[in-house]
């Protein structure tokens, strides 16, 4: 199998002194996203995010099963990602590579561990049935930055999903087909989006959104993950240059901007499809 | 096979036998011979050139497979005893041997280090092989234009872009040097290298290269005045 590809000595110097003339390769400032579009299946959470060339499916689905008996009480929310030879040919097949587990512990953590979606309300029979929702996240297409893209995907789909209705009489649990009745949409309490940075020139230049050309030469990266309220969910810093105190108080600074604006064309994209149904 | 003229496009699907009735002819990427037939592996428009009876499919795609003959633009990932170990963008990389540059001896060896982008010539293709590669003319010693590329930037496109910027009634290179000088080198394996005045120029030729696939190529002046006007 062939080793990931290293970027050529001429990308290397040619993309640096573009970033030190202040340009970057797709016309872009050095503190913007690409191009956020958003593509609706006909079914409830299943969303497509292309962000630049870079694209992610994700199809969100539900079952009724046992909790866990910890948490008897709590739903279940699956993230699973899959990264092909499709979008990374250099990608071993059957064994998870660096970037997926990184990619999916970010996501983890971000949707997961932040308390995004409200899981006590997925409960139906505390300590017999619950919903577990799963979140199948598919890499179609990789061009640099696929964690934020993959979390705008996720959440999306996630807000954009509908599980079916369930009315319980004593202990008898009636689960209601679609075409039946309304299905209910989650309750997502927040939504933290990642924004990821990409560091040059030990840390003076700094880039949002890199690409993959961009990320191929990186000496350092940072994902800090936001919500709509402006709170930090997470930060994660895997290796890489050290960075000063500003930086990443300035880091932090774009990255809520740039959360701002995703949040506003999330809700743009979801209440245009709610629209068109 | 009906005898296939410039004016009628045939198109096959892979699995399509081509009942061919003549004995000498060569076949490209995309066909194979399977005991009397010829069968189309790929889908895609079935071409043909009487300048030795060669017969090919061609359709676009964005992995690369390597084919004798083809122009590439590389990476050099090893240095080896003999030979560079070279990343084409195909499944297997492919080999350089030193002596297959221009004036290139045993005592006088190329000396390129890894990342160096190379411009080469598959010299041999085969499915159980690793392709095989060469920077000089075997018929002259010459390099011809091959060799190392310095300098400027590589962008990835799909291969039938890549294959329509090598034909010479593609309007977009021309439109795109009316404006800015540049040089170019494109390889059939989907990277296009370009270098020109400054940083900027390259970017805007890269970009309204890869945006010319989108368009007609009616529109390519259009196309080029788009990318001007962004800076």
């Amino acid at each position: 199998m062939v080793k990931e590809l290293e970027a050529s000595n001429n990308e290397k110097s040619f993309i640096l002194e573009a970033l030190r003339e202040g340009i970057r390769l797709d016309y872009r400032e050095k503190h913007d996203f690409r191009p956020l579009r958003f593509f609706f299946g006909p079914n409830y959470g299943h969303v497509e995010v292309h962000l630049g060339a870079t694209k992610i499916l994700v199809k969100v689905s539900c079952e009724v099963t046992h909790p866990y008996p910890d948490r008897a009480s709590e739903g279940i929310l699956i993230l699973n990602t899959e990264i092909s030879p499709m979008a990374i040919p250099s990608l071993d097949i059957g064994r998870p590579s660096e970037d997926e587990v990184l990619v999916s512990r970010i996501l983890e953590r971000a949707i997961k561990r932040s308390r995004a979606i409200d899981t006590e309300g997925l409960c139906i029979v505390a300590g017999e049935k619950v919903w577990t929702i799963r979140v199948d996240i598919h890499f179609l297409e990789h061009d640099g930055n696929i964690i934020d893209a993959a979390c705008i995907a996720a959440l999306t789909a996630l807000s954009h999903f509908r599980r079916p209705e369930v009315t319980l009489v004593g202990t008898d649990v009636t689960i209601h087909p679609v075409e039946q009745r309304n299905p209910v949409p989650l309750s997502v309490h927040h939504m933290p989006i990642c924004v990821t940075f990409a560091f040059f020139d030990n840390g003076e230049i700094l880039v949002v959104d890199p690409s993959l050309q961009e990320e191929q030469i990186r000496e350092g990266d940072m994902t800090i993950t936001l919500n709509d309220h402006r709170e930090i969910c997470a930060l994660s810093k895997a290796g890489g240059i050290e960075l000063n105190m500003d930086k990443i108080v300035l880091c932090s600074k774009i990255a809520t901007a740039r959360v701002t604006e995703i949040h506003d064309q999330i809700k743009k994209a979801l209440e245009k499809d709610s629209e068109s149904r | 096979m009906q005898q296939s003229n410039a004016h009628r496009l045939q198109v096959v699907l892979p699995g399509d036998a081509l009942p061919v009735y003549e004995h000498k002819l060569k076949l490209g990427p995309g066909l194979i011979q399977d005991e009397d037939q010829i069968i189309a592996v790929k889908g895609g428009v079935l071409k043909h050139q009487p300048a030795g009876n060669k017969y090919w499919v061609e359709s676009n795609q964005r992995r690369y497979v390597a084919a004798t003959g083809d122009p590439i633009i590389g990476v050099i990932t090893q240095k080896g005893g003999e030979f560079f170990r070279v990343d084409i963008g195909a499944a297997h990389s492919a080999v350089l041997s030193y002596y297959a540059f221009e004036n290139a001896t045993k005592r006088y060896r190329p000396n390129h280090d890894v990342g160096t982008l190379i411009y080469a010539r598959i010299s041999q293709a085969n499915k159980d092989m690793e392709p095989e590669l060469e920077c000089v003319n075997p018929a002259t010693g010459r390099a011809d234009g091959y060799g190392e590329l310095k300098g400027g930037q590589v962008a990835k496109c799909s291969l039938g872009l890549a294959r329509r910027l090598l034909e010479t009634e593609t309007p977009i290179l021309k439109d795109l040097g009316d404006h800015i000088p540049f040089e170019t080198a494109i390889g059939l394996n989907g990277r296009i290298w370009i270098n020109a005045d400054t940083t900027k120029n390259t970017i805007v030729v890269i970009n309204a290269i890869k945006d010319s696939e989108k368009y007609p190529e009616s529109q390519s002046r259009q196309v080029v005045s788009n990318h001007l006007s962004k800076w």
